[in-house]
């Protein structure tokens, strides 16, 4: 009996995981870095364990003071969530070694599935259909052709070495093949310095598929419907949805079956996904096995109506599968968004800060929330910005997408980028309605759902003016509370009306003279926090402040030439020293955030006169990094 | 008591009332906002060009967002000099600044660069006059190339002139009310001492200038050649001299210290009122637009006046049965408690009686007085002279000067002869006096004076034994009804700074809220009446 469970992970993930504890009366133990010490995981928990650091690998990554954590507050288990350890073998190793259970596979699962060539190789041998290809050594055009031809047209040749399209070709016919192959071969030595291609077959418009299993420790395991998480941006899915649109029964069968077979292969036991490619023809094809719970597994227990972590409890108690195949139901249809703190505006940059404003749908029926954050709350740059996950279920798909987007409409976020807006245009996309889903819809319909930044209208300032005027705290004094100086707004002497007001809005400012649209202003959401007051503006929630030349004159008094952070980090390297002289571009300062190195480069060429932090140091937003004289700067000093 | 209207918005009367009020209303407004574009486009263009704000623009900026702006004397030198001089090139006005009520003195650099004509200095000293006595912080927004020089006899060396402005300074800075000057433009000359006299003085570099004497005449004087910034820019008075406090890099900037230097006032308001929640009048205020007859000579029911102009309509008359021509009663307006004399007819001796009265009452009480003029006068003939009209008006004149509790002016129709006395006219301090642009003010009525002066003539021809022709009189008649009708005209006295200003009659109840609200800055002191001739 499991009654103590020690939740390895931070976020939603972990926020979800003790409700079922809750649920189920277990005693929920969470562990925290330093800077999550009062995060939403650590309030909602029976207990919490802190770990040490703010890194992952100072604090959610180390196996040694989890499994401490687990022993000294009496846990029989561990979940470990997804990311952080959740598909480590050597985790899995230790908590048994520990005498602790995991909830999830064995160590040799994790292992089998850890290595993709060698899980490959695996799933060929117990008959999984795997992506046709060649990846030998041999390069020559007869074995190409003979090799494309086995495979059939169209192929991919690819550069082995390879990845960001570069030496990609498709060749539709063997006509194609020579040609194509040494281009292939010279871009491949060019941007990689090894020539090898090798060939796929080429799936058109391939969607991505994946099924739920479980598999409890008597052999036991069964597929609990599929998942589509077509819209991907770069690799990150962005939207799930189950059942996928137009899958037939016995195409779900067919995979579901296959997806069973791999988790067979490997021994798996408890809760695991099988992705695989479909491609518009209907043939699919294995690409991985996710050996953990998934972030997306709310729609499929929206379509089914279970709960997926009491599942993984009670198969880690040993009992056997619940339901059997055919028992498992299929209930309408739902819809699942990823809701991150990133700037699609600048690249999908994680955005991090406080979260000044924070407002999640209502509850009510077929919505769900699952979220890791509340007001206030600070997302650091150490951790994955995901904020929340919006799940919207139906009777069909398009209630089910209505219903998402009235969640979105009613999400409220200030003080961080969003990909709020971008969401919103994706479930509102008419090919998203339509369901033409595969993983080139972002790609495809990039136009639309990431439109170039344009300034702000001129209907926006006014909106924005008026709601400010609308929220506008009156100055009441207290030696004259009844005043008409504060009822009577704008008021002139024979004049119109003015309240002109000086606004800055995403980095643009203006001088507006409201002239008081009520109507407009009426049906736009707006909410005032203090100083601040966020608009929602296409989807988007936009923090509207009033031009402070105080604050700005302070601002514009830091030193010229310097160089600041450009989100919250962690130095990593500091790549030059004070009287260097540098060109433009060279890199000065790499500074990690939220898993990504970011280079501070020169702007202009010039001289390096001083480096305000060191290696290693955490930085804010805005932090000054060095001082930077560009050249011709000094040649005017010099001439002066 | 809750007043009922017996209007009838139907009649033929209202609708042509209506008419002709909404004309001079439309023509005031048109008036004003010309006004408001100060020197015209070009001047303003070429002020933006420098990166200056304009006047107004300064003005909005500096306030709280949504503050009401009661701005005085905007018809100052309206039509008097040969020159178009809006607004005298300086703006004045009340307006709230981090929750303070300032009197904010704005030059308007695009009007003849805001040099001081006569009315400009006038104007000034106006303003400075409704700060010191209603306690108001002062803020000097300077952009003035000084006094007008050709006009240097009427601008420099009176009491009433130049110099006043800095006596006004250093004497409203002894009673404490706060003097800031934001230097925003040149400032030469006697125009430094705004700055130099202030509590705290604030300077746009690259763009302001303070110095006694401009480079020309530096070099004049003493050959030494010198760039204006060198001689009196923000970085010489800020760093070295001392002559400014607060150094700002751009108008907007320059504001902002300025709110910074009320923010830190600890301001308190002094003068105590039991006010209470506002309730809106129960008629509309644009009734009144039909409610003032078009033709002078048709009376005027004035409790339909204040029906619209107090709270919930509510007005509770005191000796209603009694000299009735004198309406007085209290009332509460925007909140505030009022006293309210308002003339329904000539003055008799009994409403001049009944009017001193009621000065006493509402003295004692600290309620302010509101005067509703519209007199022709007090009633003359043999009878009432008998009576004793002269000194029972006088009781009235004398409790009216004397009374020191905030009075407020407003001319709704005649303002003629001693009935301007007894009913607060600008001689009798009101903190502020409006006119209503049907308004008329004289020393008695066109007609009256025209009759008067034939009268005369005629006496003198036939003491002459010649004739005195009927084309002779209307000869003589018409010079002076044009002349009275010219100079009655409520444009022509809001342009000399007679009043405060011509408003339109459906913003009274606010100006009127604000300006008692205002008001409250000062203390309401007591009382002392001088000897009433029984």
């Amino acid at each position: 009996m499991i009654n103590r469970l020690l939740v390895a992970n931070r976020g939603e993930i972990a926020c979800r995981i003790m409700r079922t504890c809750r649920e189920l009366g277990i005693f929920s133990v969470a562990v925290h870095s330093d800077i999550d010490r009062n995060a939403r995981h650590v309030r909602e928990a029976d207990m919490a364990v802190g770990l040490g650091g703010a890194k992952p690998a100072d604090s959610y990554l180390r196996i040694d003071a989890i499994i401490e954590a687990a022993r000294q507050s009496g846990c029989q288990a561990i979940h470990p969530g997804y990311g952080f350890l959740s598909e480590n073998a050597e985790f899995a190793r230790a908590i048994e070694a520990a005498g602790l259970i995991l909830l999830g596979p064995p160590a040799s699962a994790i292992d089998a599935m850890g290595s993709k060539s060698a899980a490959k190789a695996l799933m060929q041998e117990a008959g999984v259909p795997l992506v046709p290809g060649y990846h030998g050594a041999d390069q020559s055009l007869d074995t190409f052709r003979d090799e494309a031809a086995r495979i059939g047209y169209p192929v991919l040749l690819k550069a082995s070495a390879g990845g960001g399209g570069k030496g990609m070709k498709v060749v539709e016919s063997e006509l194609e093949l020579a040609e194509a192959l040494a281009s292939a071969q010279r871009e491949a030595r060019s941007s990689f310095g090894d020539e090898r291609i090798l060939v796929e077959k080429y799936l058109l418009k391939p969607r991505h598929i994946e099924i739920q299993v479980f598999a409890d420790q008597h052999g036991g395991c069964i597929y609990l419907n599929e998942r589509d998480c077509s819209i991907q941006r770069r690799h990150q899915k962005v939207v799930e949805e189950a059942p996928a649109p137009g899958l037939t029964s016995a195409l779900r069968a067919a995979m579901g079956e296959a997806a069973v077979k791999a988790a067979q292969a490997i021994g798996y036991v408890g809760a695991g996904t099988v992705e695989f490619l479909l491609d518009e023809r209907g043939d699919f094809f294995f690409m991985e096995m996710n050996t953990r719970l998934q972030v997306e597994h709310p729609v499929t227990e929206a379509i089914t109506g279970l709960d997926l972590v009491a599942w993984q409890i009670r198969i880690a108690e040993g009992e056997p599968l619940p339901l059997s195949q055919s028992q498992v139901p299929l209930n309408g249809h739902a819809i699942e968004v990823r809701l991150y703190a990133e700037d699609p505006a600048s690249g999908f940059l994680p955005s991090t800060g406080r979260l000044e404003l924070y407002r999640e749908p209502a509850a009510g029926p077929g919505r769900r929330v699952d979220s890791g954050v509340e007001q206030g709350d600070e997302v650091s740059p150490f951790y994955d910005p995901m904020l929340a996950k919006l799940i919207a279920w139906g009777e069909t798909r398009e209630v089910a997408r209505r219903r998402l987007l009235q969640m979105l409409g009613e999400t409220v976020i200030g003080g961080l980028h969003t990909n709020l807006a971008f969401l919103t245009r994706i479930i509102s996309h008419p090919a998203f309605a339509a369901a033409e889903l595969d993983t080139g819809f972002i790609p495809r319909h990039e136009a639309q759902l990431l439109p170039a930044p344009e300034p702000l209208p001129g209907a926006f300032w006014q909106v924005a003016a008026d709601a400010w005027l609308a929220t506008e705290p009156p100055i009441q004094r207290d030696d004259d509370i009844h005043s008409p100086w504060t009822r009577l707004n704008g008021w002139r002497a024979g004049l119109s009306n003015s309240q002109p007001l000086h606004l800055s809005c995403a980095g643009e400012r203006r001088r507006i003279v409201p002239f008081a649209d009520h109507a407009a202003t009426a049906a736009t959401q707006y909410i005032r926090q203090g100083a601040t007051l966020y608009l929602q503006w296409h989807h988007d929630w936009l923090a509207v402040r009033a031009v402070d030349p105080l604050a700005e004159v302070q601002a514009s008094v830091a030193p010229q030439g310097s160089l600041t952070a450009p989100m919250n980090g962690n130095i990593v390297r500091v790549l030059v020293k004070a009287g260097d002289e540098v060109t433009a571009g060279a890199p000065l300062v790499v500074l990690e955030a939220m898993k990504m190195e970011h280079s501070i480069r020169a702007p202009a060429a010039g001289q390096v006169r001083d480096i305000f932090h060191a290696e290693g140091e955490m930085v804010a937003e805005g932090a000054v990094l060095i001082d930077l004289h560009s050249a011709t700067e000094a040649q005017q000093r010099s001439e002066t | 008591m809750i007043l009922n209207s017996r209007i009838s918005p139907q009649s033929s009367d209202f609708i042509e009332n209506a008419k002709s009020m909404r004309t001079l209303v439309e023509e005031l407004r048109t008036l004003l906002a010309r006004i408001a574009e100060g020197g015209g486009a070009k001047a303003q263009e070429r002020h933006l060009a420098r990166g200056k704000l304009l006047p107004r623009q300064r003005i909005d900026t500096l306030l709280d967002p949504g503050s009401p702006f009661l701005e005085i004397g905007q018809l100052a030198a309206h039509d008097v000099y040969d020159e178009a001089v809006p607004a005298a090139g300086l703006i004045a006005g009340i307006g709230r600044v981090e929750g303070v009520e300032c009197m904010i003195l704005a030059n308007d650099a695009t009007v003849k660069g805001g040099s001081y004509y006569p009315l400009t200095v006038k104007k000034h000293l106006r303003a400075q006059a409704v700060a010191n006595e209603n306690r108001l912080p002062c803020i000097y927004l300077v952009d003035s190339g000084g006094a007008n020089l050709p006009r240097q006899d009427e601008v420099f060396p009176d009491r009433e002139h130049f110099g006043r402005i800095f006596f006004n300074q250093a004497n409203m800075s002894a009673q404490g009310i706060p003097q800031i000057a934001v230097v925003m433009g040149s400032c030469t000359a006697g125009g430094a001492y705004v700055p130099a006299m202030a509590d705290e003085a604030i300077m746009v570099r690259n763009q302001a200038t303070i110095f006694l004497a401009g480079p020309p005449l530096v070099k004049a004087a003493t050959g030494e050649v010198v760039s204006a910034e060198d001689l009196g820019g923000a970085d010489v008075h800020c760093r070295s001299s001392g002559v400014a406090d607060h150094y700002a890099e751009n108008d907007e900037h320059a504001l902002a210290l300025a709110r910074r230097c009320i923010a830190h006032l600890n301001w308190r308001k002094q003068g105590v009122l039991n006010s209470r929640e506002t309730i809106d009048p129960r008629f509309p205020a644009e009734d009144l637009y039909g409610l003032i007859p078009a033709d002078p000579k048709h009376p005027l029911e004035i409790r339909e006046v204040i029906a619209r102009l107090v709270d919930d309509s509510a007005f509770d008359e005191f000796k209603a049965l009694f000299g009735t021509t004198l309406v007085c009663g209290f009332a509460h307006l925007h909140g505030y408690p009022v006293a309210i004399l308002a003339n329904n007819g000539v003055l008799f001796s009994e409403s001049a009686q009944k009017g001193a009265h009621f000065i006493e009452l509402a003295c004692q009480r600290g309620i302010p007085l509101l005067f509703l003029q519209n007199i022709t006068g007090f009633m003359v003939g043999q009878k009432y002279e008998a009576g004793g009209i002269a000194k029972h008006g006088a009781k009235l004149v004398a409790a009216v000067a004397c009374a020191r509790v905030p009075k407020f002016t407003v001319i709704i129709g005649g303002s003629f002869g001693a009935g301007n006395y007894g009913m607060c006219g600008r001689a009798y301090d009101p903190r502020f006096l409006w006119m209503w642009p049907n308004a008329r003010i004289g020393v008695m009525g066109a007609e009256q004076a025209a009759g008067v002066l034939v009268q005369v003539k005629r006496e003198q021809a036939e003491r002459h034994g010649e004739t005195f022709s009927i084309d002779q009189e209307q000869a003589l008649r018409q010079p002076i009804l044009d002349q009275y009708e010219h100079q009655g005209h409520p444009y022509y006295s809001s342009a000399r700074l007679w009043d405060d200003g011509v408003i339109d009659p459906a913003q009274t109840r606010d100006i009127l809220g604000l300006a008692i609200s205002a008001a409250l800055n000062a203390p309401i002191e007591p009382t002392r009446f001088g000897v009433f001739r029984m």
